[in-house]
């Protein structure tokens, strides 16, 4: 008898795609890095979500971070463009193609530092993005000088001691009237999966402030961006699942145990409660949290504020559905009549 | 009524029709440039040829300003150094204003200013504009600009400028309402009405209808080049406040509606996106140019220089863009409200590295217009961005043109490959140079093909756009940019030449002078220099540069800029005729006249 090796079929999603149509060239950054944790979440929540290659593009400015989009979603166009300035390109590609969807990785430099400007502009005008900010507090490439979001009194061997207060993301982009603003932990890749995939239906900018450790320069259990300190600080808000429009909620919950953040495209985030009664949609309250958790030296993590008021860039600029990037000349050269009226006026 | 308008009758002896260069003086936020180009226009509805130039301060209200009216029955219509007309509005200048005056012109007074009339070689004529807006009793809130409109009345009725020619102008710069033109209107008459019942005319300058402005319009370069975008299908504008550029922004937000708004239920096929500055200006021109838009941002210096390492980006991601330079004066903030032409040598090589910036350098309103349009076709054929350097005194004065003339080709997108197209071929490297030229083939996200996605950068990269630090990929890359930065020679404009093309002397220059130059070459012909011009419209040159220069024994190379920054590109360009070369610079901030050109070539030919 001849043995046969059995060979499992690759599992396929609703697209007909396996999961290695979804990732990317092979990692170059450090061995243990939270963004290597993070490009695996990006990969399994297009892929649960069966969101085609061709329908999302990813984005960074310069940085390990911003490195990392050439290790997940190597189906898809990119572009790694320059230090704190992706939101400005993500902004012109995604008026000019609205049909597409978008994830920007960025880091706590290219942010916070670089880039805060484009950043706030970023969330004014509310484009339709994924924002991850992976966000480590020290910058990796040049070699482990402080970032703005670096704790402050913190210690580091290049560095020597930080004597200012760390700027806070999630913060930030509440004031910035941003409407879906999450933290998490590289080490809780469920959370980031499932924050992800809610990201990726919202109608707006969704930032994402990721606890990322650094391994090589930034990992000593005293440093809120460890992964020691993380795990041992972090308190997650609620239990966060994500329904996607076309699937049934599988699981019963009792009444009163969770929230439902209903979603643009008709998905749901279920947040079940766990320790304390948290609404996502009050502003205050989520600033409020964000001055405890410092006071408190918690990792607070999950959907931190919620709010699906504000139009998205495309349709305050009152955009067409299809792609500005796919008008012929036809569509796009006014008639030759036109130009003898128009000049009419200046006769 | 009928009375006050001007009468056609010959010229008699000693009097000087259609021809005088008048400065109006006032302090700026007093609503004069609506006098202004109210006269400007009349004139040229009256068949005149005319050219108004403003020549105003950086500051909202107060400080002078000066707008400067030529009427030139030989058609010239660059900037003139003497003045014959003046209307002294404005007390503080109005002493050095009457020392500039042309011995034999005539001054315009408001008879409030109560200044020493100390010259008698020139005819006074006080205007009463106070007791003038008195009778009108306009609104509080419009004396101002109704104080304007005396001048225009009194100037119109001693020059013979007909005002129903007036009126029509009025009509074209407030859109036909009629409340406003009829304000303004009661004012003029008012003020030509007591003109012609109070002043007995003592100079020798009018205007007489002519017919040399016939199918001609009147418009700013700004326009123009706005105008030129929109007929080369400009999708995605991106713009930030900056003087004298905004007026480009503004002319495209208020086209691109009015025509591109068909079969589009009421939705736009555009986007003119107000950046938080310059560089989120570029950024998102950047982003939409790859996603696969027709993109552009338009600014001036202090913009450019924000911009550098975007324009670094595009280049070296090979991303098409379109970037109008309206040039203002610097280094620095410099002179905001003053022209020049020193971004040259910056923008050709605006980038940190070895880059090379595709220039067009229009020297016309109508060629504001038609690189409007052209641009974009250059930025999709060679996929890298494509500059547009015009400044102040062509983007926001008036000039007389032909009508523009439409797109006489189809849009070249480039080598973009669809889904059928990468079917076809069975393979894609972004970078792999399959013609020869240097410009490779790229594909736009949305392509559905599996062959199609690339990683834009600005790192290293290989055929592949992948990431490299290989010392062979470095080399080859570049090697093939710069193969392909001597590709853009072939579809660049190329220059215009200028007299018989025989003589012995030449003339290289390039942009808003061109007028100017013009004016100049005949001057000097009437004085026996002949020259041959060679009016420069894109940079990298093309081969008919070189040949000019090696077939003429000298060539001055003319522009407004301290460093001669042309003459050191042709020195570059054309090493083995470099002696050749003569730097011939002015760097004021005021648009060149025919004399100052024509007096520094005849100086240079004497020495």
């Amino acid at each position: 008898m001849v043995a046969t090796v059995e060979t499992r079929k690759p599992k396929l999603n609703l697209a007909g795609l396996t999961k290695s149509d979804y990732t990317g060239n092979p990692t170059t950054l450090c061995a243990g890095c939270g963004h290597n944790a993070i490009s695996s979440q990006i990969i399994n929540a297009a892929y649960e979500l069966s969101i085609r290659p061709h329908e999302i593009i990813k984005l960074s400015g310069i940085g390990c971070s911003s490195k990392s989009p050439a290790y997940f979603l190597g189906k898809s166009h990119g572009f790694n463009s320059l230090h704190g300035r992706m939101p400005s390109l993500a902004t012109g590609a995604l008026v000019a193609n609205r049909t597409l969807k978008a994830i920007g990785v960025s880091g706590d430099g290219d942010t916070a530092s670089i880039g805060m400007g484009q950043f706030i502009h970023l969330l004014r005008r509310n484009v339709p993005l994924v924002y991850i900010i992976e966000n480590n507090g020290v910058y990796g490439l040049t070699k482990g000088q402080f970032s703005a979001t670096a704790d402050k009194n913190q210690e580091l061997k290049y560095a020597g001691l930080n004597p200012f207060m760390p700027v806070d993301i999630a913060l930030e982009a509440i004031a910035a009237n941003c409407g879906f603003v999450a933290r998490s932990f590289a080490g809780d890749p469920k959370q980031v999966t499932e924050l992800i995939k809610a990201a990726l239906s919202f109608e707006g900018t969704a930032v994402l402030d990721i606890i990322s450790p650094c391994v090589t320069f930034n990992n000593r259990d005293e440093s809120t961006k460890s992964y020691g300190w993380g795990r041992d600080h972090r308190e997650a808000l609620h239990d966060v699942t994500f329904v996607p429009k076309y699937a049934e909620i599988q699981v019963e919950y009792e009444p009163g145990e969770t929230t439902e953040v209903r979603l643009h495209d008709g998905s749901i985030l279920v947040l079940k409660k766990l320790e304390r009664e948290y609404d996502p949609t009050n502003r205050l309250a989520a600033i409020q949290l964000l001055e405890d958790a410092r006071a408190k030296q918690v990792l607070a993590t999950g959907l931190i504020y919620y709010s699906a008021a504000q139009a998205s860039l495309q349709e305050s600029e009152g955009l067409i559905e299809r792609a500005l990037a796919e008008l012929q000349q036809s569509e796009l050269r006014p008639a030759k009549e036109s130009l003898e009226t128009v000049l009419a006026d200046f006769r | 009524m009928s009375e006050v308008l001007s009468l056609t009758r010959p010229k008699t002896v000693g009097e000087v029709v259609n021809d005088f260069s008048m400065m109006v003086a006032t302090a700026n936020g007093s609503g004069s440039q609506t006098s202004n180009l109210a006269l400007v226009r009349a004139l040229f509805r009256m068949g005149i040829p005319v050219s108004g130039k403003n020549l105003f301060p950086s500051n909202i209200q107060g400080l002078p300003t000066w707008y400067t009216i030529r009427a030139s029955s030989s058609g010239h219509t660059a900037r003139r150094d003497t003045v014959e007309i003046l209307v002294a509005m404005n007390a503080p200048t109005f002493a050095e204003d009457l020392a500039g005056l042309a011995s034999g012109g005539a001054c315009f007074y408001a008879d409030d200013l109560r200044l020493p009339m100390q010259r008698d070689d020139i005819v006074f004529y006080p205007m009463p504009i106070k007791e003038l807006v008195k009778q009108a009793s306009p609104p509080k809130e419009l004396k101002d600009y109704i104080a304007n409109m005396g001048y225009v009345g009194i100037v119109a009725r001693l020059l013979e400028i007909e005002l129903e020619a007036v009126r029509g102008a009025l009509d074209t710069h407030f859109g036909g309402r009629q409340k406003p033109i009829e304000m303004n209107m009661g004012m003029i008459i008012r003020a030509a009405e007591w003109a012609e019942q109070n002043l007995e005319k003592r100079d020798p300058f009018r205007v007489a209808r002519a017919h040399q402005t016939e199918g001609k319009i009147l418009i700013e370069g700004n326009t123009a080049g706005a105008l030129g975008a929109i007929y080369g299908g400009v999708s995605f504008a991106s713009w930030y406040p900056i003087t004298p550029a905004s007026s480009f922004a503004d002319a495209v937000r208020e086209y691109l509606p009015k025509l591109r708004s068909d079969g589009q239920n009421g939705k736009n096929s555009f986007a003119v996106i107000q950046a938080e500055d310059e560089i989120a200006a570029i950024g998102m021109a950047i982003g939409a140019g790859w996603a696969g838009a027709r993109a552009m941002t338009s600014t001036s210096g202090p913009g450019i220089s924000l911009m550098a390492e975007f324009a670094g980006l595009a280049f070296f991601a090979e991303v098409p863009i379109v970037v109008w330079d309206i040039q203002r004066m610097g280094p620095s903030t410099g002179l905001p409200t003053r022209t020049s032409q020193g971004d040259l040598l910056f923008v050709r090589y605006l980038g940190h590295g070895d880059t090379k910036n595709v220039i067009l350098l229009p020297g016309s309103v109508a060629e504001c217009f038609e690189f409007g349009w052209r641009a974009f076709d250059l930025a999709e054929r060679l996929q890298t961005p494509v500059f547009v350097l015009s400044d102040l005194d062509l983007g926001m004065n008036l000039w007389m043109s032909d009508p523009f003339e439409y797109p006489n080709a189809p849009m070249d997108r480039g080598k973009v490959l669809s889904e059928a197209d990468l079917e076809r071929l069975g393979q894609f490297a972004r970078y792999r140079d399959i013609d020869g030229d240097g410009i490779t083939y790229r594909t736009l996200p949305g392509n559905k093909h599996p062959l199609s996605a690339w990683f834009a950068r600005g790192t290293g990269h290989n055929e592949q756009a992948s990431y490299s630090e290989r010392p062979d990929d470095w080399e080859q890359n570049l090697t093939r940019l710069m193969r392909k930065a001597e590709t853009a020679r072939q579809y660049v404009p190329h220059p215009v030449l200028s007299g018989s093309g025989t003589e012995q002397i030449g003339l290289i220059y390039y942009g808003s002078t061109e007028s100017a130059v013009q004016e100049a070459l005949e001057r000097m012909e009437q004085g026996g220099l002949r020259l041959d011009g060679l009016r420069l419209r894109a940079v990298p040159f093309t081969g008919e540069v070189k040949e000019f220069i090696r077939s003429h024994e000298v060539v001055y190379v003319l522009e407004m800029n301290h460093d001669g920054q042309m003459h050191k590109l042709l020195q570059l360009e054309v090493p083995e005729f470099a002696t050749k070369l003569r730097s011939v610079t002015h760097n004021n901030g005021i648009p060149l006249t025919a004399r100052w050109i024509a007096t520094a070539l005849q100086t240079a030919e004497e020495d």
